[in-house]
């Protein structure tokens, strides 16, 4: 396994690391050699003003105490802490524990971070937000927090994804959002990002740009990460409480790496406890048709942030490509960047059949069926499992994995059903099913 | 440090009007067209020439850019082509050359062979819309070794400090956007734009050239009355493609002429 250090690592702080200091609470704008703000002037005053908005609010008891009860009363925190049994004995029979961001409202773990931003929007008197959607998680998410919140709403959206997803198109209106169809570049997600930025510089004096992962330029990658806290704090909470010790392996998917983030925080600090983000292998890395941007990628600048990038040797984005939409991104959060560099956090790929195969696995032997996103996760359990048990046949019993089960899998049935065969082939369902689309 | 941009606006200054800074995008339609352009501009009243490197994810360029830059890169155009565009235009014309670019691909190439390559092609230096001095060590550093300029951007938005901080950075001229928005042209030019170019010279900064919007004779000579340089970009990137290089001296001539900045001066006249 590759987890050395290499690469632009901070050996300062990773020596402080190894010494004793402490990895969380990273306040940006860099992290090591990444991270910072590669945007255009017009923005950085929007930027100054959400950083220092962000950070008068997380020190204001009453904005805590406002995240805090829609947490508890509206997304309906904290998740569960489950033991998956039955899974867990295909994972070289260690014991498997899901951290279910699956039970949130609206399905994953996207709504902790757009609750906070759009909190943050209405403080620095904004009426309006703007986000950018892949498959429409975030996109829904976002609408969800400004239908709440009573601010106007419009979604970036690749066209081809608007086809592909026309339902998740429908929730966003439904919840009063306008989703604008992205044809620009290559249609997807990063160019719906790209065309976000162009609103924004555009509307900012009443617009609030709501990114929906912990990468950008400062101080989105520190500020989501800060939302996305609490996933990571209940779950050790919650493995103190139920086992009385901390886990030997956590678990996530990462994509921008969002999720990921949140659930790492958590125990950064516990040397005992080996962590793994599990980035979108698509159809191998060895076909070029992946999104496995740590593994394979090279560091340089996109949409704000100094990270790894999948890029060509002109240093123009390479498309990415991933089952997932929610993991089909060319770049990652800077912070992950860093983590792996120093040889904090091992970044390894997934593939498709990979994590179509755990997703299966999971939806038969405990009932839950996960977004394929999260179950990159799964499959990289699995094999964590596995090596753990082969480490220590004897001990592998004892051993505990955290697998963040970031959302849930409903919005992934028809890609699913297609995957495996399940439709009759002259249902219409079978025609939607062909076209990529969700139920 | 000499400036090859501050030489040539101010022998349009010593001409008694703003200098015209147009903007190509590099391999649109092809690599020898955008030469042939970037010589017609020249030719036609054009003081600084500035070549954008197409690149994948332009967040500042609208439509009509985007559209030029998408179409150059899918036929194949590679970042090092613009050294030969530059080099294509400097051999031709006295117009200082100015590469405008998104910081990625200066990034990949590496900060200083990038520098390297574009003082031995002639050309001027760098428009950097994405990158802030704040995280600029690498280009100053660059950028003072192989004489290059460092043309900043200021908005309308930049408070005052950041305003003196981009102001103290930037070498050659500063670069005044003229709105909160990306490029394409407007029917009017935004009253930010005096406001923007008064901050900036308070800043302290001799020389700045408005842009993004602008596209019509009348609009150049509004800006003219009180900044150094008018940047004209998309305007000439459509007559790029709707009439070739013979539209882009047709319009570049015609831009010309909203230059004069004292009366009873017109452009040409001499110093």
């Amino acid at each position: 396994m590759a987890d050395a250090p290499s690469g632009n690592a901070d050996n300062n702080t990773a020596e402080a690391f190894l010494q004793g200091g402490s990895l969380r609470h990273a306040p940006g704008p860099y992290f090591g050699n990444y991270g910072g703000r590669w945007m255009p002037e017009s923005l950085i005053a929007a930027l100054d003003e959400l950083e220092e908005t962000f950070n008068k609010a997380k020190d204001d008891p009453d904005f805590r105490a406002q995240i805090a009860d829609l947490n508890k009363n509206y997304s309906g925190r904290p998740s569960l802490l489950t033991e998956a049994k039955r899974f867990s004995q295909h994972a070289g029979g260690v014991r498997v524990f899901l951290k279910r961001e699956d039970l949130n409202h609206t399905g994953s773990h996207k709504i902790n971070n757009v609750l906070g931003q759009a909190l943050l929007a209405k403080r620095m008197g904004k009426t309006r937000i703007i986000a950018e959607t892949g498959a429409g998680q975030h996109g829904v998410a976002s609408a969800t927090a400004a239908a709440l919140m009573g601010l106007e709403c419009v979604v970036y959206m690749g066209a081809e994804d608007c086809r592909r997803q026309a339902l998740n198109v429908a929730r966003m209106e439904l919840l009063g959002a306008k989703v604008v169809p992205v044809t620009s570049g290559s249609q997807t997600l990063k160019d719906a990002i790209n065309d976000a930025l162009r609103d924004w510089v555009a509307n900012v004096a009443n617009t609030h740009y709501l990114l929906g992962t912990a990468a950008g330029a400062h101080p989105f990658p520190a500020m989501v990460r800060y939302f996305h806290e609490v996933i990571g704090e209940e779950a050790r909470a919650q493995i103190l409480e139920q086992e009385g010790r901390l886990p030997d392996a956590v678990c996530a998917c990462i994509g921008g790496g969002s999720n990921a983030i949140g659930i790492f925080h958590g125990f950064l600090d516990d040397p005992s406890v080996k962590i793994y983000g599990f980035e979108a292998g698509g159809d191998g890395v060895e076909t070029g048709r992946h999104a496995a941007t740590i593994t394979l990628g090279k560091p340089g600048v996109l949409h704000g942030a100094r990270s790894y990038l999948m890029q060509d040797d002109d240093g123009q984005t390479i498309e990415s490509h991933s089952i997932s939409a929610g993991l089909d991104y060319p770049g990652v959060g800077p912070e992950h960047s860093y983590l792996s560099d120093i040889g904090r956090v091992s970044y390894e790929p997934i593939t498709d059949s990979e994590a179509m195969e755990s997703f299966r696995l999971l939806c038969r032997t405990e009932g839950i069926i996960p977004a394929i996103e999260s179950s990159h996760a799964l499959a990289g359990a699995i094999k964590v499992g596995q090596r753990l048990a082969a480490e220590d046949p004897a001990a592998a019993a004892d051993k505990i994995i955290i697998v963040n089960l970031s959302g849930r899998g409903d919005k992934d049935v028809a890609t699913a059903a297609e995957w495996f065969d399940l439709l009759d082939k002259n249902s219409a369902e079978s025609e939607i099913g062909k076209e990529g689309e969700q139920l | 440090m000499t400036s090859k941009s501050a030489a040539a606006i101010d022998r349009a200054r010593s001409q008694g009007r703003s200098a015209l800074i147009g903007y190509l995008p590099a391999g649109y339609p092809s690599v020898e067209e955008t030469i042939a352009a970037g010589i017609a501009l020249a030719e036609n009243g054009a003081d600084l020439i500035e070549i954008g490197i197409p690149y994948s994810d332009p967040v500042m360029d609208g439509q009509v850019i985007q559209a030029a830059t998408t179409e150059a890169l899918a036929k194949g155009f590679h970042v090092r082509q613009v050294f030969d565009v530059v080099a294509g235009i400097t051999s031709k014309t006295d117009a200082a050359v100015l590469v405008m670019t998104y910081w990625n691909p200066v990034v990949r190439m590496g900060v200083d062979e990038f520098s390297r390559r574009l003082a031995e092609a002639g050309g001027a230096g760098l428009i950097t819309p994405d990158l802030i001095p704040d995280e600029a060590a690498e280009w100053m550093e660059a950028s003072d070794k192989y004489g290059l300029d460092r043309v900043f951007l200021v908005a309308p938005s930049s408070t005052p400090e950041r305003m003196q901080r981009t102001v103290d950075a930037s070498r050659g001229f500063v670069y005044a956007v003229s709105i909160m928005g990306v490029t394409g042209a407007r029917t009017s030019v935004s009253t930010a734009a005096k406001d923007v170019v008064a901050a900036a010279h308070g800043a302290g900064a001799e020389r700045v050239c408005v842009g993004l919007g602008v596209s019509t004779a009348d609009q150049v000579r509004e800006i003219a009355a009180y900044a150094e340089g008018v940047i004209v970009g998309t305007a000439l990137v459509a007559a790029l493609r709707d009439g070739g290089v013979d539209a882009v001296g047709a319009l570049t001539k015609d831009l010309s002429t909203g230059l004069a900045r004292e009366s009873g001066l017109t452009q040409g006249t001499g110093a």
